[in-house]
């Protein structure tokens, strides 16, 4: 099997198999802690350190992995490392982690992260699996943030409120607010679904015109398997 | 060209014990270097959460320490869960209640409720709650000043049955739209407040169980 090319596993992380608008994993987090820009890029960057992490170490240990048993060394993997970020979060960003609370956890069943391990990292050297994590994790991550910023900008009429929870009290009172008061349902669960629809539509749409020719192969076959 | 099923599954084992005892060893590593920070953070969430519902009273006790839960039926039945003393040479300053609800619009609210020996309101925060972000949440102090208007009032001011909301012919606001949120908050301090009033002397007479943390504060010991 060839490695595919550098760019080409960014383009794919980043946007033709993006894993939050085009392959629809990890879900439940996405949906979950888009409230605000801070949550969303919270567990967006949490989820991106763990998937790094995880592509690196599986592709590591890709010389003694034993095909029938393989899975289950993944899920070790993913769980240790989701466990240090808890634990790390819960030393040294406690405001965020109670923020964020059981989704830190959840992201062990982040789909993304068993597919990346399973479907790239585990065929491919230590550096494209390295990249891969890199482009996929933030690929995800870009989605929770933004979505996370379109629901608490029209559902409250902030922007970036509470960023010291992230970067400690040098960043307090960055944020902005509008002087409206926002539209309640973006911010409850079903304005989670309408966002993403709405971001999976201008996916789609951004992709589909006429002239997006190289994207437009990676719409044919958004899972990206084509490379196999 | 390929080994053996079970020698194959034996190296698999042998892998996956491997990586076990390799992850064991990352999240105990983690473990030790955060277990300290993390307690400490809890410990100072609880501290906080207790000093910002005593207003600017002076104490010299430590109390978190002497957090206790009373068993009473009583108790129970006004959702009282927990109770510290804060006394200043000794003598009583304040009592901080927490207090539960199952009247909310969603799951349990719990509050913060700091009171002066003579049962007149410090100050209330929300320790926890899962009322509709946007709706409800004007309970947590810092998204909107509606608990503060608690601020300096008792029973007898206003009176036990006008402490409700404006709606059910109260004394207090509610927020249009989240009536349900604000009746649960008055009232499970309103329940708070009878409950003091009923038991001030036993509370007020609190005296840590155990000598070891007493020691902290030792002007407390008569
Ligand atoms: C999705 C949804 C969420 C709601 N969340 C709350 C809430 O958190 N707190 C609340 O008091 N009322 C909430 N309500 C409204 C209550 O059902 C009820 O209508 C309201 O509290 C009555 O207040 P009002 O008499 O001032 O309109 C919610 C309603 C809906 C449809």
């Amino acid at each position: 099997m060839t490695s595919p090319s550098r760019a080409d596993i960014l383009r794919d992380g980043l946007w033709r198999r993006n894993a939050g608008v085009v392959q629809l994993l990890g879900l439940c987090p996405l949906l979950a802690v888009s409230t605000s820009a801070v949550t969303g890029l919270g567990l967006g960057l949490a989820t991106l350190f763990v998937l790094t992490c995880t592509n690196l170490l599986v592709s590591l240990l890709r010389p003694v992995l034993v095909g029938s048993l393989r899975i289950p060394v993944f899920v070790l993997v993913i769980a240790s490392l989701v466990t240090v970020v808890e634990l790390v979060l819960a030393a040294w960003l406690p405001a965020l982690d109670q923020r964020l609370g059981l989704f830190v956890a959840l992201i062990v069943t982040n789909c993304t992260i068993l597919a990346r391990a399973e479907a790239f990292a585990s065929r491919q050297p230590p550096g494209a699996a390295l990249l891969d994590g890199l482009a996929t994790g933030t690929g995800f991550a870009a989605v929770l943030l933004i979505l996370g910023a379109a629901r608490e900008l029209v559902g409250r009429g902030t922007l970036f409120a509470g960023l010291d929870l992230l970067f400690g009290p040098a960043a307090a009172g960055a944020g902005l607010t509008l002087p409206v008061d926002g539209l309640l349902l973006a911010v409850l669960p079903p304005g989670a679904f309408i966002g993403l629809g709405l971001m999976v539509a201008a996916w789609r749409w951004l992709n589909l015109r006429p002239h997006a020719n190289v994207a437009q192969a990676g719409a044919a076959t958004p899972t990206g398997e084509s490379h196999r | 060209m390929t080994p053996s099923p079970t020698s194959e599954l034996r190296r698999g084992l042998a892998v996956l014990c491997g990586v076990a005892i390799a992850a064991a060893g990352l999240v105990a590593l983690t473990w030790q270097a955060a277990a300290p920070r993390i307690e400490a953070n809890v410990q100072a969430r609880a501290e906080a959460g207790l000093a910002a519902v005593l207003g600017n009273r002076v104490f010299d006790n430590a109390l978190a320490a002497t957090g206790h839960s009373p068993q009473s039926a009583a108790a129970r039945a006004a959702g009282i869960e927990r109770v510290w003393l804060a006394r200043r040479e000794g003598e009583p300053v304040a009592v901080v209640l927490q207090v539960a609800t199952a009247e909310g619009y969603s799951g349990r609210i719990v509050l913060l409720l700091g009171l002066t020996p003579a049962g007149e309101v410090l100050g209330v925060e929300t320790l926890s709650h899962r009322e509709t972000p946007g709706l409800g949440d004007f309970i947590e102090a810092d998204r909107s000043d509606w608990l503060s208007q608690f601020h300096g009032r008792g029973l007898g001011h206003p009176s036990a049955e006008r402490w409700r909301v404006r709606r059910d012919g109260g004394d207090f606001d509610a927020v249009t739209g989240a009536t349900v949120t604000a009746r649960a908050v008055t009232g499970a301090l309103q329940r708070a407040l009878v409950y003091f009033e009923g038991h001030a002397p036993t509370l007020l007479a609190y005296r840590d169980p155990d000598p070891t943390h007493g020691t902290a504060d030792p002007l407390t010991v008569p």
